[in-house]
């Protein structure tokens, strides 16, 4: 499957829905879509990957690439996923630490709220 | 002789047709369910070195697969075509595609905190080197060779 990208905001934070595969070909999508945002002036992310069926180094890449991007604005980006096979890809690279993985976009929207 | 082999040429988009490639044959070869994610994760990383190595040296030669499921193994090896002066170091870090696109943060900008430990020769090894049973790097005249496996049931 192919990649999906949609995105909207709630309560001043950007929510991003992806859907499908992240890979070597896909991610230069979600990259210009983070890169989009970010000069836009949307600096508190939320990526929502609980429709994401594949993720390889590529994406976690573009994932990290986002975080210092926003984080240079002193902004954050969190991920929702619950996927155990998408997780343990974040487990392996140590990625667990530097990004706060939620179950839910309202849980990850209340967390970066409440951290305000 | 492999149970599939198949070369391909070096663009993004056919990395997803080898990893689907790959995953039917591990299925078929007898790799547990529960593996067949790392298979295909793996050789997806693989495939995706071996492309972007292909694009900066050789952008012209296919990139090879071989798919063999016997004696209670399935076997991927991944060989690209693409050596150049810097794999004469030995340092799979100055192998052309790592780190893979996007993973550098040697852009200026300083990395988000915790990821200034992430091996230098990009995230794509790491997650080969924890998916994959066993991962042998082969150099070959023509360029390298990433060779994994995982038990299967003895199936071809």
């Amino acid at each position: 499957m192919d990649l999906k990208l949609d995105h909207h905001t709630r309560d001043g934070i950007e929510v991003v829905d992806v859907e499908g595969e992240i890979d070597v070909y896909t991610a230069p999508r979600l990259r210009e879509l983070l890169i989009e945002l970010v000069n836009n002036g949307h600096y508190q992310l939320v990526v929502n990957m609980e429709r994401v069926e594949f993720l390889d180094s590529t994406g976690l890449g573009v994932l990290v690439g986002g975080l210092k991007r926003v984080r240079a604005h002193d902004g954050s980006l969190d991920l929702v996923c619950t996927q155990e096979r998408i997780l343990k890809i974040f487990r392996i690279t140590g990625l667990t630490k530097v990004f706060g993985i939620h179950d839910t976009v309202d849980e990850a929207i209340t967390a970066r709220k409440s951290e305000k | 002789m492999a149970t599939v082999e198949m070369s391909f040429t070096p663009l993004p988009v056919h990395v997803r047709t080898a990893r689907l490639v790959a995953t039917a044959v591990a299925r078929r070869s007898g790799v547990e369910e529960a593996l067949l994610d790392e298979v295909r994760l793996a050789v997806g990383e693989a495939c995706s070195r071996a492309v972007e190595a292909h694009q900066a040296l050789c952008p012209t030669e296919p990139v090879r697969i071989e798919l063999t499921g016997a004696n209670g193994r399935f076997e991927v090896v991944v060989t690209d075509a693409a050596a150049s002066a810097e794999d004469e170091s030995g340092d799979v870090a100055a192998l052309p595609g790592w780190p893979p696109a996007g993973n550098s943060t040697a852009n200026g900008a300083s990395a988000p905190p915790g990821t200034a430990a992430l091996p230098q020769h990009g995230l794509g090894l790491a997650v080969i080197a924890g998916l994959a049973d066993d991962v042998h790097f082969t150099r070959t005249p023509d360029g390298l060779s990433i060779r994994m496996s995982w038990p299967s049931g003895g199936a071809s």
